[in-house]
């Protein structure tokens, strides 16, 4: 038998999910910045906890240990500054062509590196987010990517921190381009929840001829991604859908998004 | 109350930092329909609409999911139990770890109804089955530890029952010459 406590208990309740469902969608966001900013201090202790071993692990280097890692990392610093400075001269080189051929200049992608400070608690999203903000310049629908390659878009920015929706959530479509000789175009969309790594490519022409292996990258439509980031690779050929009218297949994404540590924001 | 809300808020936070259970099982584990199950057998309906409303938002602010939509199926799965928390075996471990198995199947579920009912799109499919048979699993897991962790929290921090001694001065037989 109900208690006038018990009536009370459910009033309310229903009443407080009701009205946080119903406030308008900024209001939600600030809400929700809001109450996840409690979790700030717990933030650092966790990123504190994580470097522990590392840090352990460096103290007990030994110095010869340490010399040639030094070394190793000399001869790669060596490698890349002649690499940048070819890579220097071919923009120029570049640059130049467009000139006189008339096409506007490509501007240089400018990137800031963000660490990952938590994932999503639930498991029908795959989010993340990172430790910069709106006092960093961050807005929205920025991309974010690896070395590797693409990993989502800023979803939502709060002042100190952003949610990453990441490749392969149903929020995150990407148009993209298979780098093959008719340059197939499809879509990036959600795969299997299980696995982490493999997308689905849909919406290809019924005609596409792909072979695993061939690279995806982003096609550069849509207005949020830059074209040419990569995206991963063709993972198996292509299978008709919808009576052959068009062709989906699996995509390997390059960045391994299990285990994204430190991610770029890359500003146009 | 605070102790059950301040697990509860490391229950949340320890569920978006720490990914083993993501890695080894291809699943998170949700603490908070665990604690739900202490919470409606052990304490009052006040404890449990605020741990309804607190956890569902904590674990609502740290997540995709619009805010709120989790209040509803922790409540869901509290309230009643709380109603009839006196035809429970409470202090059984397969009670309780029947209980928070039936806790951890239906607020996933609960919870993703919702978020369709409400038009998004959350990522389902045949691997969502494992998930959630994880989920299940680790919530069972988690109900007795749960029960164990308070039980020792209340031994530990809370005043101990005194105990009566059976001695009564005005009975003590007095021997011995006067």
């Amino acid at each position: 038998m109900l208690k006038r406590k018990h009536y009370l208990a459910l009033g309310a309740v229903t009443l407080v999910t009701a009205l946080v469902l119903s406030l308008p969608s900024r209001a939600v966001s600030h809400l929700k910045l809001g109450i996840g900013g409690l979790f700030l201090p717990l933030f650092g202790a966790a990123n504190a906890a994580r470097q522990l071993p590392d840090r352990a692990a460096y103290a007990l280097l030994t110095r010869s240990e340490l010399l040639k890692e030094i070394e190793t990392l000399q001869n790669e610093n060596q490698r890349l500054k002649v690499q940048n400075s070819q890579a220097a001269a071919t923009a120029r080189e570049n640059d130049q062509l467009r000139a006189l051929v008339g096409w506007q200049r490509q501007q240089p992608w400018k990137l800031k590196l963000a660490s990952v400070v938590l994932r999503d608690p639930a498991n029908w999203w795959r989010t993340i987010q990172i430790d910069l903000g709106k006092r960093d310049g961050l807005v929205e629908n920025l991309p974010v990517l690896t070395s590797d390659g693409l990993v989502g878009r800023v979803s939502s920015v709060g002042y100190t921190r952003s949610q990453v929706v990441l490749i392969g959530d149903p929020r995150c479509r990407v148009s993209a381009r298979v780098v093959n000789p008719a340059h197939d175009m499809g879509v990036i969309s959600p795969g299997e929840p299980l696995e982490n790594s493999l997308v689905n490519l849909v919406y290809l022409s019924g005609n596409a001829n792909l072979k695993s292996g061939q690279e995806v990258v982003t096609s550069g439509e849509g207005g949020i991604f830059p074209a040419g980031i990569p995206i991963g690779l063709i993972a198996e050929n292509a299978r008709p859908v919808e009576s052959g009218i068009s062709a989906e297949t699996r995509v390997k994404l390059s960045a391994n998004l299990g285990a994204l540590d430190q991610v770029w924001v890359l500003f146009q | 109350m605070i102790l059950i809300l301040a697990a509860a808020f490391l229950a949340v936070f320890a569920e978006a930092a720490f990914q083993l259970p993501r890695h080894l099982f291809g699943a998170q584990v949700d603490l908070l329909p665990a604690l739900m199950i202490y919470a409606a057998l052990n304490t009052n309906v006040a404890t449990v609409s605020l741990l309804a409303v607190a956890g569902g938002l904590w674990f609502d602010a740290l997540s995709a999911n619009p805010l709120g939509v989790s209040i509803l199926p922790l409540f869901a799965v509290g309230f009643p139990i709380c109603l009839r928390r006196d035809l429970i075996l409470r202090e059984l471990p397969f009670a309780q770890i029947v209980l928070g198995a039936a806790a951890s199947a239906a607020v996933p579920v609960l919870g993703v109804l919702l978020l369709l009912t409400g038009g998004q799109e959350p990522l389902l499919g045949w691997g969502s089955l494992w998930q959630w048979l994880v989920m299940i699993a680790g919530g069972a897991a988690a109900t007795p530890v749960i029960f164990a962790l308070f039980d020792w929290c209340h031994h530990s921090l809370g005043y101990q029952p005194q105990t009566e001694t059976s001695f009564r001065p005005d009975r003590e037989i007095r021997r011995g010459r006067k």
